[in-house]
Parts: C-alpha cells; sequence; structure tokens
C-alpha cells in the first residue's frame, strides 16, 4: 500500500456545532475527515462528546426533537451535506449503518434479525433475501456458528455473537459507512478479540467509524485517531503519530494515562 | 467502654425488629380483612344460588316464576355486547396509543391529551351512560339497541385500552427503538415490524382487564334502555338467503347479565333472590376466570420476550 497517495475522504464534518435540547452544546466546530475504507477511531474521557459526534452522522439526534446541528456533513461522492434542511434522515440511515454499545437484537430470529434492513427497504424475493442474509452473515464471521439455526430466536445466543448478529444485521444492507459506538464495551476480551478481528478484515469493504474508550484498542484497530475533549477535537491524525508523537499536550497527558 | 457499646446497639438493634414485626402483623391484618369479606360475600352467594345453576339455567329465558328463570337471553346479551364494545375499542384506542408513542410531539397540548384521557378512566359510569343516551340514542338515532350498549362500553374500554397500548410500548428498551430507526425503518414500519408486535402481551392484557370492568356495568345500560324482561333471543348473523350475514341483531333490545340480576333481586319474592346469587356466582367466576386469563397471558409474553 503506497501510503503516501493522498487517501480519499468518505465524509467530512465542516465546523460542526451540536446543541440538545436543554441548549447544552455538545460540539464545539469539528473539523473531521473519515478517509474511505479505513478505520478512523474516536477517544477522549467520558463526555467529551465522542458518541454525540457519532450520532450526528447519521442523525440518530432527530429522534429526540429539540436539538440542533449547525454546520455541515458532507458525504462523498454525491457531496451532499447531510445535515441540510431538505435532505430526509431515513435517506441517511439507509446509506449508513450503526452498531450499539450494548447488542441490542430485536426479538426475533436470527434470520429475521438481518433480513430486518431489507425488508425495510422493499426488499420482498425469498431467494434475494436469503443470499443476502448468507453474505452478511458470513461477513460478520457468523455464518458457521448459526447456519443451523437460523430461524431460532437471536436471544439465545452470546454476547459476542449477539454483537456479531448486529454487526450483520447493519451489513445486510450494504452501507457505505458504519459507526461502531463501543461496540466491545459490553463484552468479555475473547468477544472483543473476535469483534476487532472483523472490524480489521470489513475496512476494505466499508468505511469505519468506532467510538472507543479504551485507547488501547483504538491503538490496535484504527488507521486514524481523533481525539476528542469537552466538544472539541483536539488533535486528529494517523494512529501511529497520536500515540507516539502526539503534537498537543493534552493529548500525550490523556494518552500517558495522566487523566482519564 | 466498648462491650457497654455493644449492648446499647444491640437493644437498638432489637427495638427496631419489634416495631418491624408490630407494623408487619398490622399489614398482615389489613390484607387478610380485605381478602376474608371477599371470601365471605363470595361464598354466602354462593352458598344462596349454587342449587339453581343447573343446565336449565344456562339456557332459559326469565319467567314470572323463579324456578323457571334462567340467564339466556342476560348472557347472550352480554356477550354480544362485550363483542361490539371490543371490536370498537380495540383498533381505535390501540391506533391512538400508538399515535400518541410514536408520532405525536411532546408539548402542552399533548399533555393535557395525556391528562384528559387519564381522567376519562375515572370518570362514573352513569356519565357515560347519558352521553351516549344523548348522542347514540336520539342523536344517531340508533336506538336502545345492542350498538348502543357496545359502543357505551366501548367508551369506558377505551381509556385503559389506550393507556395499556402506551405502557407496553414504553416498556420496549430504547435500544431496539434505535435499532430499528437505524436500520432506516419509518416511525410507521417501526411500529407495525417492532413496536406493536412486542407490545402485544400488555395491550392483551390492557383489553381483558377493561373488559372484565365492563362485563359488570349496570348503570350506563340502565340509562340507555336496556331491559329487564327479555324471553327472546336477537335474530341470527347468519342467514340463509343472500348476502348470508345480517346485521339486523345489532338494533334489537337486549339486557346484560348484572341487570338481570338486579331485576331479580329488585323483586319480593325470596325464590328470585336465589336465583339472582345464582347469576351472581356466574358473573363472578366470568369476572374471575377472565383476570386469571389476563395475567397468565402476561406472565407467558414476559417469558417469551426478555429485555
Amino acid at each position: 500500500m503506497n501510503s503516501s497517495a493522498p487517501l480519499a475522504a468518505k465524509a467530512e464534518a465542516r465546523n460542526l456545532n451540536f446543541f440538545y435540547s436543554n441548549g447544552v452544546q455538545a460540539l464545539r466546530s469539528i473539523n473531521l475527515t473519515l478517509a474511505m475504507n479505513r478505520v478512523t477511531a474516536l477517544i477522549g474521557p467520558s463526555g467529551c462528546g465522542k458518541s454525540t459526534f457519532l450520532r450526528c452522522i447519521n442523525r440518530m439526534h432527530d429522534l429526540y426533537p429539540g436539538s440542533r446541528y449547525e454546520g455541515q456533513i458532507v458525504v462523498n461522492p454525491d457531496g451532499i451535506d447531510i445535515l441540510g434542511p431538505d435532505i430526509d434522515p431515513i435517506e441517511v440511515r439507509m446509506r449508513i449503518g450503526m452498531v450499539f454499545q450494548k447488542p441490542n437484537p430485536f426479538p426475533k430470529s436470527i434470520y429475521e434479525n438481518v433480513a430486518y434492513g431489507l425488508r425495510v427497504r422493499g426488499v420482498r424475493q425469498r431467494a434475494l433475501i436469503d443470499d443476502k442474509v448468507e453474505q452478511a452473515l458470513k461477513n460478520a464471521a457468523l455464518w458457521g456458528e448459526v447456519k443451523e439455526r437460523l430461524h431460532s430466536l437471536a436471544f439465545n445466543l452470546s454476547g459476542g455473537q449477539q454483537q456479531r448478529l448486529c454487526i450483520a444485521r447493519a451489513l445486510a444492507t450494504d452501507p457505505e459507512i458504519m459507526l461502531f459506538d463501543e461496540p466491545t464495551s459490553a463484552l468479555d476480551p475473547i468477544a472483543t478479540e473476535s469483534i476487532e478481528t472483523l472490524i480489521g478484515q470489513l475496512k476494505t469493504k466499508v468505511t469505519i467509524l468506532i467510538v472507543t474508550h479504551n485507547m488501547h484498542q483504538a491503538a490496535r484497530v484504527s488507521d486514524f485517531t481523533a481525539f476528542m475533549h469537552l466538544g472539541e477535537l483536539i488533535e486528529f491524525g494517523p494512529t501511529k503519530t497520536i500515540f507516539t508523537k502526539p503534537s498537543q499536550k493534552r493529548t500525550e497527558d490523556y494518552i500517558t494515562g495522566r487523566y482519564g | 467502654m466498648a462491650t457497654d457499646d455493644i449492648q446499647a446497639v444491640r437493644s437498638m438493634i432489637a427495638a427496631h425488629k419489634r416495631r418491624d414485626h408490630v407494623f408487619a402483623l398490622v399489614a398482615l391484618c389489613a390484607m387478610l380483612f380485605g381478602v376474608l369479606v371477599l371470601l365471605a360475600l363470595i361464598l354466602a352467594m354462593v352458598a344462596d344460588g349454587y342449587q339453581r345453576i343447573t343446565y336449565d339455567f344456562f339456557t332459559s329465558f326469565p319467567s314470572r316464576h323463579p324456578d323457571r328463570s334462567g340467564i339466556l337471553s342476560a348472557w347472550i346479551g352480554s356477550l354480544l355486547v362485550i363483542t361490539v364494545a371490543i371490536l370498537v375499542a380495540v383498533p381505535v384506542g390501540v391506533a391512538a396509543g400508538v399515535y400518541l408513542e410514536v408520532y405525536a410531539r411532546r408539548n402542552w397540548l399533548m399533555d393535557i391529551i395525556e391528562i384528559n384521557i387519564t381522567n376519562l378512566a375515572g370518570v362514573p359510569p352513569i356519565i357515560y351512560g347519558l352521553l351516549a343516551l344523548g348522542l347514540f340514542v336520539h342523536l344517531w338515532g340508533l336506538g336502545e339497541s345492542i350498538l348502543t350498549a357496545g359502543l357505551t362500553l366501548a367508551l369506558m374500554i377505551l381509556p385503559v385500552v389506550i393507556m395499556n397500548t402506551r405502557e407496553a410500548i414504553r416498556s420496549i428498551p430504547q435500544a431496539i427503538h434505535e435499532a430499528a430507526y437505524a436500520l432506516g425503518a419509518t416511525k410507521g414500519q417501526t411500529a407495525r415490524d417492532h413496536l406493536l408486535p412486542y407490545s402485544k402481551g400488555g395491550i392483551l392484557t390492557g383489553v381483558i382487564i377493561g373488559t372484565a370492568t365492563a362485563i359488570g356495568e349496570t348503570a350506563p345500560l340502565i340509562t340507555i334502555g336496556a331491559l329487564t324482561f327479555i324471553a327472546f333471543l336477537p335474530p341470527a348473523p347468519v342467514t340463509e338467503i343472500f348476502p348470508f350475514v345480517s346485521f339486523d341483531w345489532l338494533f334489537d333490545p337486549f339486557t346484560v347479565m348484572p341487570l338481570q340480576m338486579f331485576s331479580w333481586v329488585s323483586r319480593p319474592q325470596p325464590a328470585f333472590h336465589e336465583v339472582a346469587a345464582a347469576a351472581g356466582v356466574v358473573l363472578m367466576f366470568i369476572t374471575l376466570a377472565m383476570n386469571a386469563l389476563a395475567i397468565w397471558l402476561r406472565y407467558r409474553y414476559r417469558k417469551r420476550i426478555r429485555w
């Protein structure tokens, strides 16, 4: 891989500010680029706004009226600002997948969980859905473990398997960007490792943004790292640089554990 | 010195425990009082009426002779009226509950609506009867019929169904809502594919409890003209000629179980009081059975869906 060639930008946050419905400003002038087909990690102490920023990208905040975005998030290749007033958040969410902190499969069968994204898009042909479900489960490294019991309840899976199911569910619709909100904080170390391996495999197909409270995970998994503090983006760069030669003192203090 | 302190602490703890025991005893007596009074009433009623509960009792019309009186028209009337009530109240109530929980914006107007719906559940039933008399019987001209009675009881069940639907939807964890929306679902798709299916248990429980209460309602149905001596049944809903379905039964006069009981109790002959007690036993049994069904269904749904 030629590391000096410029990387295509999948999405860019430009001067992004965000206000919760009670008026509190959670994000201040964020300028951040997500490189296409790479993993970008967001790290920072609790309450710094990393999850808030993540949820701006698929406009999850729109579910809770009263909050306000300022600035732009431009997605390529169309170059449209997904925060624009004439953009339907449902459209945005159709192109972007999200995996949450605690695995949240639907109380349905494994098959129906993965198929739901397709059903929402009006896909009806059984054969097509079967194919996509199988492909998604394979991409999530879960197919081998569940192919004999696709129609049993998702709740019977272990925590790590449930999280991989949630990943498969998000992948089934071929999203352009995958958002991971602390995906392994509720899992044991073995399950965590399998998810991290999976993320490494997935990045060739999708652009990934992962929020993690675990610095070491960010160092293991990501190509680029952004450090946030109190709603501001303090530093952003290649992961190796951030962790070995950070340019900001606050970044260095956080990395070396002087505060957390 | 230390041993003195230990003694003081020990006796303090002992005093607190004695107080706890006294309170537990008082609470137990209060509970037993309620249960025993109810049990005594039920047993008295059963003792009065059990001899009258025969097959003929369920298949005979009321009559001048207490020996030949039965509850046929009463229980069929109750059944038909409740069926109409459920068919109206459930779709409207569930839809209203979904709207309020999923679509409505949270502003002062919605707060007022929510308060009003909660209040409706506490309005005295006779008021519903007066409303029904003015609106259904006279203004809409539906007459003193099963349809009117069904609509009146539907109004009474409605607030319970709405509140239970809202509670059931609210008890679905936010993570599930967000998972559906994150996949690009609209509010309607989320409600149809997830919120309603997972709330079935709660909604069903609300419907059954509302129905169990409505079965015993007397005041509003007297107001809209339920009769106390009906010696015939409404025409059957299926007919032999095209179109094979008839809605004439909706417009027939009718009676219901509690009303029949009331009518018998008001007669001077003690034999009729026995018949009334028998009807009361049947009514009580139906109510308890429905509540038990609601509890069992709620238990089964809770087992299947574990958040």
